[in-house]
Protein backbone atom coordinates (compact mmCIF):
# COMPACT_ATOMS: atom_id res chain seq x y z
CA UNK A 1 0.00 0.00 0.00
CA UNK A 2 1.08 3.60 -0.31
CA UNK A 3 3.43 5.96 1.76
CA UNK A 4 1.09 7.45 4.56
CA UNK A 5 1.83 11.04 5.01
CA UNK A 6 0.66 10.60 8.82
CA UNK A 7 4.05 8.82 9.63
CA UNK A 8 6.13 11.87 8.68
CA UNK A 9 4.41 14.15 10.45
CA UNK A 10 3.87 12.52 13.51
CA UNK A 11 7.77 12.11 13.47
CA UNK A 12 8.29 16.07 12.91
CA UNK A 13 5.89 17.12 15.60
CA UNK A 14 7.27 14.46 18.16
CA UNK A 15 10.37 15.98 17.22
CA UNK A 16 9.13 19.17 18.07
CA UNK A 17 7.73 18.76 21.21
CA UNK A 18 10.77 17.20 22.24
CA UNK A 19 12.61 20.33 21.26
CA UNK A 20 9.96 22.47 22.98
CA UNK A 21 10.02 20.84 26.56
CA UNK A 22 7.92 18.25 27.04
CA UNK A 23 6.49 17.14 29.99
CA UNK A 24 5.37 13.74 29.84
CA UNK A 25 6.41 10.81 27.06
CA UNK A 26 3.48 7.84 26.41
CA UNK A 27 5.60 6.12 23.80
CA UNK A 28 8.11 6.96 21.79
CA UNK A 29 8.52 5.42 18.40
CA UNK A 30 11.96 4.31 18.47
CA UNK A 31 11.37 0.66 17.41
CA UNK A 32 8.84 0.09 14.08
CA UNK A 33 8.65 -2.24 11.66
CA UNK A 34 8.31 -1.69 8.12
CA UNK A 35 6.66 -3.54 5.20
CA UNK A 36 10.33 -4.94 4.70
CA UNK A 37 10.26 -6.59 7.81
CA UNK A 38 6.95 -7.77 7.59
CA UNK A 39 8.11 -9.22 4.28
CA UNK A 40 10.68 -11.19 5.83
CA UNK A 41 8.76 -11.99 8.35
CA UNK A 42 6.02 -13.72 5.73
CA UNK A 43 8.93 -15.72 4.08
CA UNK A 44 10.09 -16.90 7.36
CA UNK A 45 7.00 -18.53 7.58
CA UNK A 46 6.44 -19.49 4.08
CA UNK A 47 9.79 -20.45 2.69
CA UNK A 48 10.15 -19.95 -0.91
CA UNK A 49 6.79 -21.15 -1.68
CA UNK A 50 4.30 -18.87 -3.50
CA UNK A 51 1.51 -17.03 -1.75
CA UNK A 52 -1.92 -17.37 -3.52
CA UNK A 53 -4.24 -14.93 -3.17
CA UNK A 54 -7.88 -16.19 -1.85
CA UNK A 55 -9.57 -18.55 0.32
CA UNK A 56 -9.00 -16.38 3.61
CA UNK A 57 -11.35 -14.01 4.76
CA UNK A 58 -10.05 -11.12 7.14
CA UNK A 59 -12.58 -9.69 9.18
CA UNK A 60 -11.52 -5.83 10.67
CA UNK A 61 -12.93 -2.67 11.15
CA UNK A 62 -12.23 -0.04 8.05
CA UNK A 63 -11.91 2.51 11.09
CA UNK A 64 -11.38 2.02 14.64
CA UNK A 65 -11.60 4.26 17.28
CA UNK A 66 -8.42 3.29 19.16
CA UNK A 67 -5.84 1.30 17.90
CA UNK A 68 -5.22 -0.81 21.63
CA UNK A 69 -8.13 -2.84 20.77
CA UNK A 70 -8.99 -4.01 17.36
CA UNK A 71 -11.91 -6.71 16.66
CA UNK A 72 -9.90 -9.23 14.13
CA UNK A 73 -11.39 -11.99 12.50
CA UNK A 74 -9.99 -14.57 10.34
CA UNK A 75 -11.83 -17.88 7.81
CA UNK A 76 -10.65 -19.84 5.52
CA UNK A 77 -12.26 -21.62 2.75
CA UNK A 78 -11.94 -25.33 3.90
CA UNK A 79 -13.42 -28.47 4.09
CA UNK A 80 -11.75 -29.57 7.27
CA UNK A 81 -11.74 -33.06 6.51
CA UNK A 82 -8.57 -34.89 7.77
CA UNK A 83 -7.12 -34.74 3.99
CA UNK A 84 -8.19 -31.30 3.20
CA UNK A 85 -7.99 -28.71 6.37
CA UNK A 86 -6.14 -25.56 7.69
CA UNK A 87 -2.56 -26.39 9.32
CA UNK A 88 -1.94 -22.74 10.46
CA UNK A 89 -3.17 -19.36 10.17
CA UNK A 90 -0.60 -16.08 10.44
CA UNK A 91 -1.32 -12.45 10.60
CA UNK A 92 1.03 -9.70 10.32
CA UNK A 93 1.11 -6.41 10.40
CA UNK A 94 3.58 -3.59 8.55
CA UNK A 95 3.93 -0.75 10.88
CA UNK A 96 3.54 -2.05 14.73
CA UNK A 97 7.04 -2.53 16.28
CA UNK A 98 7.30 -5.98 15.11
CA UNK A 99 5.96 -7.68 12.26
CA UNK A 100 4.10 -10.93 14.00
CA UNK A 101 0.40 -10.31 15.22
CA UNK A 102 -0.71 -14.65 16.06
CA UNK A 103 -0.09 -17.73 14.67
CA UNK A 104 -2.61 -19.98 15.72
CA UNK A 105 -2.41 -23.97 14.90
CA UNK A 106 -5.24 -25.72 13.70
CA UNK A 107 -6.25 -29.14 12.31
CA UNK A 108 -9.06 -31.45 11.11
CA UNK A 109 -10.40 -31.66 14.39
CA UNK A 110 -11.26 -27.70 14.00
CA UNK A 111 -14.36 -28.23 12.12
CA UNK A 112 -14.51 -24.35 10.96
CA UNK A 113 -11.07 -22.92 10.08
CA UNK A 114 -12.10 -19.88 12.06
CA UNK A 115 -10.74 -17.86 14.73
CA UNK A 116 -10.89 -14.47 16.34
CA UNK A 117 -8.90 -12.06 18.60
CA UNK A 118 -8.17 -8.47 19.32
CA UNK A 119 -5.04 -6.82 18.74
CA UNK A 120 -3.25 -3.52 18.33
CA UNK A 121 -2.55 -1.79 15.67
CA UNK A 122 -0.15 1.83 15.77
CA UNK A 123 -1.32 3.74 12.98
CA UNK A 124 -3.17 3.29 10.03
CA UNK A 125 -1.69 0.27 8.19
CA UNK A 126 -2.40 -3.06 5.86
CA UNK A 127 -2.57 -6.52 7.96
CA UNK A 128 -2.02 -9.28 6.06
CA UNK A 129 -3.28 -13.11 6.90
CA UNK A 130 -2.20 -16.14 5.70
CA UNK A 131 -3.04 -19.74 5.83
CA UNK A 132 -1.21 -22.80 5.17
CA UNK A 133 -2.97 -25.99 4.19
CA UNK A 134 -2.25 -29.68 4.63
CA UNK A 135 -1.12 -29.28 1.22
CA UNK A 136 1.38 -27.12 1.52
CA UNK A 137 0.01 -24.15 -0.48
CA UNK A 138 -0.56 -20.80 1.18
CA UNK A 139 -3.23 -18.22 0.63
CA UNK A 140 -3.59 -14.96 1.86
CA UNK A 141 -6.02 -11.66 1.92
CA UNK A 142 -5.29 -8.00 3.04
CA UNK A 143 -7.10 -5.74 4.97
CA UNK A 144 -6.49 -1.94 5.05
CA UNK A 145 -7.66 -0.71 8.85
CA UNK A 146 -7.64 3.26 9.51
CA UNK A 147 -6.32 4.41 13.13
CA UNK A 148 -8.42 7.01 15.03
CA UNK A 149 -7.20 7.85 18.20
CA UNK A 150 -8.52 9.44 21.17
CA UNK A 151 -8.64 13.33 21.80
CA UNK A 152 -8.36 13.45 25.67
CA UNK A 153 -5.29 10.61 26.45
CA UNK A 154 -4.35 10.25 29.60
CA UNK A 155 -0.58 11.01 31.11
CA UNK A 156 1.38 7.90 32.59
CA UNK B 1 7.15 25.85 29.33
CA UNK B 2 5.83 28.97 27.64
CA UNK B 3 2.60 29.99 28.83
CA UNK B 4 1.65 31.64 25.75
CA UNK B 5 1.35 28.68 23.59
CA UNK B 6 0.29 25.27 24.73
CA UNK B 7 3.08 22.90 24.90
CA UNK B 8 2.40 19.93 22.59
CA UNK B 9 1.21 17.23 25.06
CA UNK B 10 2.80 13.77 24.53
CA UNK B 11 0.78 12.09 21.47
CA UNK B 12 1.44 15.15 19.69
CA UNK B 13 0.25 15.64 16.49
CA UNK B 14 -3.52 14.70 17.51
CA UNK B 15 -2.86 17.06 20.79
CA UNK B 16 -1.70 20.17 18.47
CA UNK B 17 -4.78 19.56 16.07
CA UNK B 18 -6.56 19.63 19.43
CA UNK B 19 -5.28 23.01 20.92
CA UNK B 20 -5.78 24.44 17.49
CA UNK B 21 -9.19 22.77 16.99
CA UNK B 22 -10.24 24.27 20.64
CA UNK B 23 -9.14 27.52 19.66
CA UNK B 24 -10.83 28.01 17.21
CA UNK B 25 -13.89 26.79 19.06
CA UNK B 26 -13.72 29.38 21.46
CA UNK B 27 -13.33 32.30 18.90
CA UNK B 28 -16.43 30.74 17.48
CA UNK B 29 -18.20 29.96 20.48
CA UNK B 30 -20.32 32.52 22.36
CA UNK B 31 -20.93 31.45 26.38
CA UNK B 32 -21.54 28.18 27.46
CA UNK B 33 -24.93 27.21 27.86
CA UNK B 34 -25.45 26.40 31.32
CA UNK B 35 -29.22 24.48 30.03
CA UNK B 36 -29.23 20.49 30.08
CA UNK B 37 -29.53 18.89 27.17
CA UNK B 38 -33.41 18.14 26.17
CA UNK B 39 -33.98 14.34 27.27
CA UNK B 40 -35.00 13.73 23.52
CA UNK B 41 -31.72 14.54 22.74
CA UNK B 42 -29.75 12.70 24.92
CA UNK B 43 -27.24 10.47 22.95
CA UNK B 44 -24.95 8.01 25.00
CA UNK B 45 -21.41 7.39 23.78
CA UNK B 46 -22.83 3.52 22.85
CA UNK B 47 -24.27 5.19 20.00
CA UNK B 48 -21.11 6.27 18.58
CA UNK B 49 -19.26 3.32 18.88
CA UNK B 50 -18.29 0.93 15.96
CA UNK B 51 -20.13 -2.30 15.27
CA UNK B 52 -17.24 -4.50 17.25
CA UNK B 53 -17.38 -2.02 20.24
CA UNK B 54 -21.08 -1.84 20.83
CA UNK B 55 -20.87 -6.28 20.08
CA UNK B 56 -18.19 -6.23 23.30
CA UNK B 57 -20.29 -3.88 25.35
CA UNK B 58 -23.67 -6.63 24.76
CA UNK B 59 -21.78 -9.69 25.20
CA UNK B 60 -20.54 -10.20 28.60
CA UNK B 61 -19.15 -13.20 27.54
CA UNK B 62 -16.78 -11.23 25.29
CA UNK B 63 -16.61 -7.97 27.42
CA UNK B 64 -13.96 -7.39 29.34
CA UNK B 65 -14.74 -6.17 32.29
CA UNK B 66 -16.73 -9.13 33.04
CA UNK B 67 -13.45 -10.11 34.88
CA UNK B 68 -13.81 -7.24 36.79
CA UNK B 69 -17.44 -7.65 37.84
CA UNK B 70 -16.21 -11.46 38.66
CA UNK B 71 -13.73 -10.09 40.21
CA UNK B 72 -16.43 -7.86 42.37
CA UNK B 73 -18.55 -10.70 43.32
CA UNK B 74 -15.60 -12.31 44.88
CA UNK B 75 -15.13 -9.67 47.01
CA UNK B 76 -18.64 -8.96 47.89
CA UNK B 77 -18.57 -12.30 49.39
CA UNK B 78 -15.31 -12.64 50.82
CA UNK B 79 -15.52 -11.94 54.83
CA UNK B 80 -12.98 -8.40 55.32
CA UNK B 81 -11.97 -6.38 58.16
CA UNK B 82 -11.10 -7.24 62.13
CA UNK B 83 -15.13 -7.48 61.64
CA UNK B 84 -14.60 -10.40 59.71
CA UNK B 85 -17.95 -9.34 57.42
CA UNK B 86 -18.80 -9.74 54.15
CA UNK B 87 -20.67 -7.22 52.00
CA UNK B 88 -23.52 -10.21 51.72
CA UNK B 89 -23.36 -10.61 55.41
CA UNK B 90 -25.70 -7.39 55.38
CA UNK B 91 -26.53 -6.58 52.08
CA UNK B 92 -27.32 -10.56 51.03
CA UNK B 93 -27.80 -11.52 46.98
CA UNK B 94 -26.21 -8.13 45.51
CA UNK B 95 -28.07 -9.01 42.30
CA UNK B 96 -31.46 -8.35 44.57
CA UNK B 97 -30.45 -5.65 46.96
CA UNK B 98 -28.02 -3.85 44.65
CA UNK B 99 -30.67 -3.21 42.03
CA UNK B 100 -31.17 0.48 41.27
CA UNK B 101 -28.58 1.70 43.59
CA UNK B 102 -26.43 3.26 41.19
CA UNK B 103 -29.10 4.54 39.12
CA UNK B 104 -29.09 7.18 42.87
CA UNK B 105 -25.65 7.70 43.24
CA UNK B 106 -23.59 10.17 44.31
CA UNK B 107 -26.39 10.19 46.77
CA UNK B 108 -26.02 12.27 49.60
CA UNK B 109 -24.38 10.90 52.93
CA UNK B 110 -24.80 12.36 56.54
CA UNK B 111 -21.26 11.45 57.88
CA UNK B 112 -20.17 12.96 55.35
CA UNK B 113 -22.13 16.40 55.21
CA UNK B 114 -22.36 15.82 51.30
CA UNK B 115 -22.85 13.68 48.55
CA UNK B 116 -20.70 10.55 47.91
CA UNK B 117 -20.12 8.41 45.06
CA UNK B 118 -20.48 5.02 45.00
CA UNK B 119 -16.57 4.44 45.47
CA UNK B 120 -16.75 6.13 48.53
CA UNK B 121 -20.27 4.54 49.42
CA UNK B 122 -18.18 1.44 49.23
CA UNK B 123 -15.13 2.83 51.74
CA UNK B 124 -17.85 3.69 54.15
CA UNK B 125 -19.07 0.54 54.54
CA UNK B 126 -15.60 -0.95 54.61
CA UNK B 127 -14.56 1.18 57.70
CA UNK B 128 -17.67 1.95 59.53
CA UNK B 129 -19.50 -1.90 59.18
CA UNK B 130 -16.34 -3.98 58.00
CA UNK B 131 -13.57 -2.68 60.54
CA UNK B 132 -11.52 -2.68 57.13
CA UNK B 133 -8.96 -0.16 55.72
CA UNK B 134 -10.73 2.02 52.30
CA UNK B 135 -9.90 0.40 49.44
CA UNK B 136 -7.86 3.15 47.42
CA UNK B 137 -9.46 5.11 44.52
CA UNK B 138 -8.92 3.49 41.16
CA UNK B 139 -7.54 0.13 43.16
CA UNK B 140 -8.37 -3.47 40.96
CA UNK B 141 -10.79 -3.97 44.00
CA UNK B 142 -12.83 -0.94 44.10
CA UNK B 143 -13.17 -0.80 40.27
CA UNK B 144 -14.50 -4.93 40.67
CA UNK B 145 -16.93 -3.98 43.43
CA UNK B 146 -18.32 -0.70 42.00
CA UNK B 147 -18.11 -2.82 38.44
CA UNK B 148 -20.40 -5.44 40.21
CA UNK B 149 -22.90 -3.13 41.95
CA UNK B 150 -23.57 -0.69 39.04
CA UNK B 151 -23.87 -3.83 36.61
CA UNK B 152 -26.83 -4.97 39.11
CA UNK B 153 -28.27 -1.84 37.32
CA UNK B 154 -27.78 -2.00 34.04
CA UNK B 155 -30.41 -1.31 31.66
CA UNK B 156 -32.26 0.83 34.55
CA UNK B 157 -33.03 4.66 34.19
CA UNK B 158 -30.80 7.16 36.09
CA UNK B 159 -32.99 8.89 38.96
CA UNK B 160 -33.99 12.17 39.20
CA UNK B 161 -32.20 13.85 42.74
CA UNK B 162 -35.21 14.25 44.44
CA UNK B 163 -32.95 14.70 48.06
CA UNK B 164 -33.06 18.75 48.67
CA UNK B 165 -29.86 18.34 50.52
CA UNK B 166 -28.13 17.29 46.66
CA UNK B 167 -29.27 20.51 45.10
CA UNK B 168 -25.92 23.25 46.34
CA UNK B 169 -23.76 20.39 45.01
CA UNK B 170 -25.27 19.65 41.87
CA UNK B 171 -25.20 23.34 41.83
CA UNK B 172 -21.53 23.27 42.30
CA UNK B 173 -21.21 20.42 39.99
CA UNK B 174 -23.09 22.84 37.14
CA UNK B 175 -20.49 25.54 37.68
CA UNK B 176 -17.45 23.76 37.69
CA UNK B 177 -18.91 21.83 34.40
CA UNK B 178 -19.54 25.73 32.73
CA UNK B 179 -16.45 26.93 34.51
CA UNK B 180 -13.77 27.38 31.54
CA UNK B 181 -10.41 25.87 33.11
CA UNK B 182 -6.72 25.51 31.98
CA UNK B 183 -4.35 26.47 29.67
CA UNK B 184 -6.48 26.80 26.91
CA UNK B 185 -9.64 28.18 28.72
CA UNK B 186 -11.88 25.81 27.66
CA UNK B 187 -15.07 24.46 29.53
CA UNK B 188 -16.79 21.38 29.70
CA UNK B 189 -19.94 22.74 28.28
CA UNK B 190 -17.84 24.37 25.33
CA UNK B 191 -17.20 20.93 23.76
CA UNK B 192 -20.05 18.77 25.20
CA UNK B 193 -23.12 20.78 25.24
CA UNK B 194 -22.35 23.12 22.32
CA UNK B 195 -20.54 20.89 19.97
CA UNK B 196 -21.03 17.32 20.66
CA UNK B 197 -21.87 15.73 17.72
CA UNK B 198 -18.90 17.50 15.70
CA UNK B 199 -15.20 16.42 15.78
CA UNK B 200 -11.95 16.93 18.04
CA UNK B 201 -8.69 16.14 15.77
CA UNK B 202 -10.66 13.60 14.04
CA UNK B 203 -12.57 12.11 16.88
CA UNK B 204 -16.61 12.19 17.50
CA UNK B 205 -17.23 14.58 20.50
CA UNK B 206 -19.66 12.80 22.91
CA UNK B 207 -21.89 14.36 25.20
CA UNK B 208 -20.22 13.07 28.30
CA UNK B 209 -22.73 10.97 29.78
CA UNK B 210 -21.47 8.92 33.00
CA UNK B 211 -24.23 6.24 32.60
CA UNK B 212 -21.54 3.87 31.86
CA UNK B 213 -18.85 3.87 34.61
CA UNK B 214 -17.06 1.97 35.64
CA UNK B 215 -15.89 1.29 32.15
CA UNK B 216 -13.70 -0.93 29.83
CA UNK B 217 -11.91 1.99 28.02
CA UNK B 218 -9.93 1.09 24.85
CA UNK B 219 -7.40 3.72 25.63
CA UNK B 220 -6.77 2.46 28.99
CA UNK B 221 -7.11 -1.57 28.08
CA UNK B 222 -8.58 -1.65 31.14
CA UNK B 223 -11.46 -0.65 33.52
CA UNK B 224 -11.50 2.49 35.11
CA UNK B 225 -13.98 5.13 37.08
CA UNK B 226 -15.73 8.14 35.84
CA UNK B 227 -13.30 10.54 37.86
CA UNK B 228 -10.33 8.98 35.80
CA UNK B 229 -12.04 9.73 32.69
CA UNK B 230 -12.33 13.42 34.12
CA UNK B 231 -8.97 13.72 34.95
CA UNK B 232 -8.11 12.59 31.15
CA UNK B 233 -10.82 15.15 30.16
CA UNK B 234 -9.07 17.74 33.00
CA UNK B 235 -5.27 16.74 31.71
CA UNK B 236 -6.29 17.47 27.49
CA UNK B 237 -7.61 20.66 28.81
CA UNK B 238 -4.12 21.44 29.94
CA UNK B 239 -5.73 21.96 33.34
CA UNK B 240 -4.96 20.62 37.18
CA UNK B 241 -7.04 17.74 37.44
CA UNK B 242 -8.39 17.32 40.86
CA UNK B 243 -8.00 14.72 43.26
CA UNK B 244 -9.37 11.66 43.17
CA UNK B 245 -12.43 11.76 45.62
CA UNK B 246 -12.15 15.52 45.57
CA UNK B 247 -15.22 17.54 46.70
CA UNK B 248 -14.93 19.22 42.93
CA UNK B 249 -15.03 15.62 41.59
CA UNK B 250 -18.22 14.41 43.49
CA UNK B 251 -19.90 17.53 42.47
CA UNK B 252 -18.91 16.81 39.10
CA UNK B 253 -19.66 13.45 39.14
CA UNK B 254 -23.57 14.54 40.63
CA UNK B 255 -24.08 17.20 38.20
CA UNK B 256 -23.10 14.96 35.81
CA UNK B 257 -25.32 12.11 36.73
CA UNK B 258 -28.38 14.31 36.72
CA UNK B 259 -27.80 16.06 33.10
CA UNK B 260 -28.01 12.00 32.23
CA UNK B 261 -30.74 11.51 33.94
CA UNK B 262 -33.71 9.43 32.26
CA UNK B 263 -30.71 7.85 30.47
CA UNK B 264 -30.11 3.59 30.96
CA UNK B 265 -27.39 2.44 33.27
CA UNK B 266 -25.11 0.05 30.67
CA UNK B 267 -22.23 -0.05 33.20
CA UNK B 268 -19.98 -1.57 32.46
CA UNK B 269 -19.75 0.07 29.12
CA UNK B 270 -17.01 -0.25 26.51
CA UNK B 271 -15.29 3.17 25.35
CA UNK B 272 -12.70 4.31 22.90
CA UNK C 1 -7.46 -12.10 40.10
CA UNK C 2 -10.57 -13.51 38.47
CA UNK C 3 -10.36 -16.74 36.53
CA UNK C 4 -10.33 -17.04 32.96
CA UNK C 5 -13.51 -16.78 31.38
CA UNK C 6 -14.45 -19.60 28.99
CA UNK C 7 -17.80 -19.41 27.19
CA UNK C 8 -18.91 -23.14 25.91
CA UNK C 9 -22.57 -23.76 24.54
CA UNK C 10 -24.34 -25.83 27.16
CA UNK C 11 -24.81 -29.15 24.90
CA UNK C 12 -23.23 -29.80 21.53
CA UNK C 13 -24.73 -31.72 18.41
CA UNK C 14 -22.30 -34.99 17.93
CA UNK C 15 -19.91 -34.04 14.44
CA UNK C 16 -20.89 -30.46 14.85
CA UNK C 17 -18.58 -27.90 14.99
CA UNK C 18 -19.06 -25.51 18.09
CA UNK C 19 -17.48 -22.32 19.28
CA UNK C 20 -15.38 -21.57 22.06
CA UNK C 21 -14.65 -18.70 23.30
CA UNK C 22 -11.84 -17.66 26.02
CA UNK C 23 -10.74 -14.07 27.94
CA UNK C 24 -8.41 -13.88 30.68
CA UNK C 25 -7.13 -11.52 32.37
CA UNK C 26 -3.55 -10.26 31.32
CA UNK C 27 -1.69 -6.41 30.87
CA UNK C 28 -0.03 -7.81 27.53
CA UNK C 29 2.70 -5.00 28.45
CA UNK C 30 4.69 -4.66 24.92
CA UNK C 31 8.05 -3.81 26.07
CA UNK C 32 7.84 -0.93 23.80
CA UNK C 33 6.57 1.84 26.48
CA UNK C 34 8.47 3.96 28.19
CA UNK C 35 8.11 5.76 31.97
CA UNK C 36 7.75 9.31 32.19
CA UNK C 37 11.49 9.17 33.00
CA UNK C 38 12.94 7.02 29.72
CA UNK C 39 13.42 3.91 31.30
CA UNK C 40 11.51 0.92 29.15
CA UNK C 41 8.58 -1.16 30.73
CA UNK C 42 9.80 -4.69 30.21
CA UNK C 43 7.61 -7.42 27.80
CA UNK C 44 4.96 -8.89 30.09
CA UNK C 45 2.76 -10.90 27.95
CA UNK C 46 1.16 -14.39 27.46
CA UNK C 47 3.25 -16.08 24.72
CA UNK C 48 1.52 -19.32 24.49
CA UNK C 49 -2.33 -20.07 24.89
CA UNK C 50 -3.63 -24.10 23.99
CA UNK C 51 -6.50 -26.06 24.45
CA UNK C 52 -7.12 -29.67 24.59
CA UNK C 53 -10.13 -31.68 24.66
CA UNK C 54 -10.07 -34.88 26.71
CA UNK C 55 -6.30 -34.35 26.56
CA UNK C 56 -5.71 -34.19 23.34
CA UNK C 57 -4.80 -30.80 21.74
CA UNK C 58 -7.09 -29.32 19.44
CA UNK C 59 -5.78 -25.77 19.60
CA UNK C 60 -3.02 -24.00 19.88
CA UNK C 61 -2.07 -19.73 19.11
CA UNK C 62 1.69 -18.31 19.76
CA UNK C 63 0.91 -14.84 20.84
CA UNK C 64 2.94 -11.37 20.19
CA UNK C 65 2.78 -8.08 22.19
CA UNK C 66 0.70 -7.43 19.08
CA UNK C 67 -2.54 -8.96 20.93
CA UNK C 68 -4.45 -6.18 23.28
CA UNK C 69 -4.46 -6.78 27.08
CA UNK C 70 -7.05 -9.17 28.69
CA UNK C 71 -6.50 -11.21 25.43
CA UNK C 72 -9.77 -12.94 24.22
CA UNK C 73 -9.39 -15.99 21.97
CA UNK C 74 -12.45 -17.65 20.08
CA UNK C 75 -12.07 -20.95 17.77
CA UNK C 76 -14.02 -24.15 16.58
CA UNK C 77 -13.72 -27.78 17.20
CA UNK C 78 -15.66 -30.52 16.77
CA UNK C 79 -18.01 -32.16 19.27
CA UNK C 80 -16.87 -36.15 19.18
CA UNK C 81 -17.65 -37.33 22.75
CA UNK C 82 -18.59 -35.93 26.54
CA UNK C 83 -15.32 -34.56 28.17
CA UNK C 84 -13.19 -31.68 29.51
CA UNK C 85 -11.81 -29.19 27.72
CA UNK C 86 -8.74 -27.95 29.75
CA UNK C 87 -6.89 -24.44 28.60
CA UNK C 88 -3.50 -23.32 29.32
CA UNK C 89 -1.98 -20.06 29.03
CA UNK C 90 1.77 -19.61 29.63
CA UNK C 91 3.80 -16.47 29.62
CA UNK C 92 6.42 -13.69 30.41
CA UNK C 93 7.63 -14.01 33.84
CA UNK C 94 6.18 -17.67 34.58
CA UNK C 95 2.82 -16.59 33.71
CA UNK C 96 0.72 -20.27 34.28
CA UNK C 97 -2.82 -20.04 34.33
CA UNK C 98 -4.95 -23.04 33.59
CA UNK C 99 -9.04 -23.64 33.28
CA UNK C 100 -11.72 -26.19 32.16
CA UNK C 101 -15.06 -26.89 30.82
CA UNK C 102 -16.84 -30.15 30.80
CA UNK C 103 -18.74 -30.86 27.05
CA UNK C 104 -22.01 -32.41 26.69
CA UNK C 105 -22.23 -33.80 23.49
CA UNK C 106 -25.79 -35.37 22.38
Amino acid sequence: MGERKLGATRRAVVFGSLVGGLAATISVERARATPAQMREAIRNVVGAAAVRKGRVELDVPPVVENGNTVALGVTVDSPMTATDYVKTIHVFNEKNPQPNVISVYLGPRAGKARISTRFRLADTQTVTAIAEMSDGTFWSATAEVIVTLAACVEEL
Amino acid sequence: MSRSTPSPCAVGRRAAAATITALLLLAVAGSARATDIPLDQRRSGYADLGRDSKAMQDDDTVNPATLWVLDGEALWNQKAGAANRACADCHGDATASMKGVATRYPAFSPARNGPVNLEQRINLCRTEHQQATPLPFESRDLLALTAYVGRQSRGMVIAEASDERLKPFIDAGRKLFTQRLGQIDLSCAQCHDDNWGKRLAGVLLPQGHPNGYPLYRLEWQGVGSLQRRLRNCLIGMRAEPYAFGSSEFVALELFLMQRARGMTIETPAVRP
Amino acid sequence: MARPLINVPAKVKRGRAFEIKTLISHVMETGYRYTTVGARIPRDIVTLFSCSYNGEEIFRADLSPAISANPFITFFTVATENGTLEFKWTGDNGFFETATATITVE
